[in-house]
């Protein structure tokens, strides 16, 4: 059965073409996903994103098990609100998720995991919890019921409730997402102004609490907002009426290609470490004492790959998982589309060492052999082209 | 869904149209673009290739996917619309007004017998019915 975000009835009545997408009923396009993708550069477009998965850590030594879970090390969070990327890796070194975490104090975060990977995620944190002063709390809604997980040490529980605690997530993005939000919700103006790149902030108002966090997975400024479930067809119309733009995960996918940003499951999972995804830059070994799960294991992984952008010359569109022949060897494609911003087709690519940017490669799509230029993968940031 | 009656449909959403100096005019149906979202680029058959019914001759590609386009009849491709290479949005704007390639069969019987294993405008309809 599949699982419905608490804005299912708004996507229905702005026109949504629904798909599954890990068992959750999503939008993939509102009409036209190109047109949503140029909203998002320039001005604004809103994702339903409550199909990810929200939790809480809360307890004495939540600071030490975050430290003792993620690639990347929260102790440089300091503060309030201030949200981190990272990896969760495996005992070898694989990557289980990429997620982000919200510091509020040592005793105190929330973190974001994708939807396709919550439970096996819920399943690896509850075992890392054992030993730890810390209770992790799942707020998300499903149909109508919602798991709430709690560990204190060993003692783990679970049970159903009706979602009080659920909450709905939506991201706001682009260049005039920010005003349009306060032109909706002028409430949380004073709360979310001050805001820098990768911070959050709680702000209470009539309609309950909501977290406001400047990120987002399209590079364009914007928000990402959690707000209660109940709260969230509310929510949604306000900023629909603000003149902001449904986009469906199709727009979602190549904006963050553009973006240069990775998708779990496509560009890096369990067989794959940060290294080989171009992550390396968030493992963070400076604190040497600090002994996180797959640490040892990330000095034998393989080094031998880089990973890069592919901007195709030839006409054509560039796939996941095609074959990329250069004169080093053998890569692959992990991401590739058209991009609605370059008029051209992109790729990200796992290429091997001695290929450098602006090298001329080969991929194989079909029968058919097509140029492609190797670029920094990071192609469109801010509405700007950057290749 | 739009599905014009003086056309012959083929179940993987190529649509043929036989016109009076006996070639077939292809393209693909307006369910088919629908469900392929923005289309970006269109890969034509060469002029002068030949391709028996059912061969996969072209690739029409959105933004989410790439599918191949299968010939519904056989014989020689006379003419791809450049025109519509040059702008693929335009399958999505009109399926039935964009066409893709032009065949002329070898043999006007034979191409007749093809033509006629194809469904019509209700038959082809209800396919996508019951996939729905």
């Amino acid at each position: 059965m599949p699982l419905l975000t608490p804005l299912y009835e708004s996507h229905l009545a702005a026109g949504a073409k629904m798909v599954d997408f890990s068992n959750w009923e999503m939008p993939i396009h509102y009409g036209s996903q190109i047109e949503e993708h140029h909203a998002v550069r320039r001005d604004a477009g809103m994702f339903d994103v409550s199909h990810m998965c929200a939790l809480d850590l809360v307890g004495a030594d939540a600071r030490g098990y975050l430290r003792r879970l993620l690639a990347n090390d929260v102790a440089k969070l300091t503060v309030p609100g201030k949200a981190l990327y990272s990896c969760m890796l495996d005992e070898t070194g694989g990557v289980i998720d990429d997620l982000i975490v919200y510091f509020f104090s040592p005793e105190r975060y929330r973190i974001v995991v994708n939807a396709g990977t919550t439970d096996k995620d819920i399943a690896w944190m509850r075992g890392v919890l054992s030993g730890f002063d810390a209770a992790l709390k799942v707020r998300r809604r499903g149909n109508d019921a919602v798991a709430m997980i709690a560990g204190q040490g060993s003692d783990v529980h679970e049970r159903r409730h009706t979602g009080i605690d659920a909450v709905a997530m939506i991201a706001v993005q682009g260049p005039k997402a920010r005003e349009r939000f306060w032109t909706a919700f002028p409430e949380h103006r004073s709360a979310s102004e001050p805001l820098g790149v990768f911070q959050a902030v709680e702000s209470a108002s009539a309609s309950g609490d909501w977290l406001i966090a400047r990120t987002g997975y399209t590079g364009e400024d914007g928000f990402e907002i959690t707000v209660p479930a109940d709260d969230a067809t509310r929510t949604w119309g306000k900023l629909l009426a603000a003149g902001v733009k449904p986009c469906g995960l199709g727009a979602r996918d190549t904006l963050r290609l553009e973006a240069g940003m990775n998708l779990y499951g496509q560009d890096m999972d369990e067989d794959i470490s940060p290294y080989e995804a171009g992550l390396k830059w968030t493992v963070d070994l400076k604190d040497a004492t600090r002994d996180f799960i797959g640490k040892s294991a990330l000095a034998t992984r393989r080094l031998d790959v880089q990973f890069a952008g592919l901007l195709l010359l030839d006409r054509g569109v560039l796939r996941a998982h095609q074959k990329v022949i250069t004169p080093q060897g053998e890569g692959e494609t992990t991401s590739g589309s058209f991009s609605p911003s370059l008029n051209q087709s992109i790729a990200l690519a796992r290429l091997p060492l001695n290929i450098a940017i602006g090298d001329e490669v080969e991929v194989e799509i079909r029968d058919k052999r097509l140029r492609a230029r190797v670029v920094k993968p990071v192609f469109v940031r801010n509405g700007k082209n950057l290749i | 869904m739009n599905t014009p009656a003086n056309l012959k449909y083929a179940a993987s959403h190529e649509w043929a149209r036989l016109e009076a100096d006996g070639s077939v005019t292809i393209g693909i149906t307006d369910h088919a673009q629908e469900a392929l979202g923005d289309i970006v680029f269109l890969e034509l058959p060469a002029v002068g290739r030949v391709v028996k019914a059912g061969e996969e001759c072209a690739v029409v590609e959105s933004v989410k996917a790439a599918s191949d386009i299968y010939a519904p009849v056989s014989g020689e491709v006379v003419e791809a619309n450049q025109a519509a290479a040059d702008a693929p949005e335009s399958v999505n704007a009109d399926a039935y007004a964009t066409w893709l390639f032009r065949i002329k069969p070898a043999a006007a019987a034979a191409c007749a017998t093809e033509l006629g294993g194809l469904l019509d405008a209700a038959a082809y309809g209800a396919t996508l019915a019951a996939t729905l």
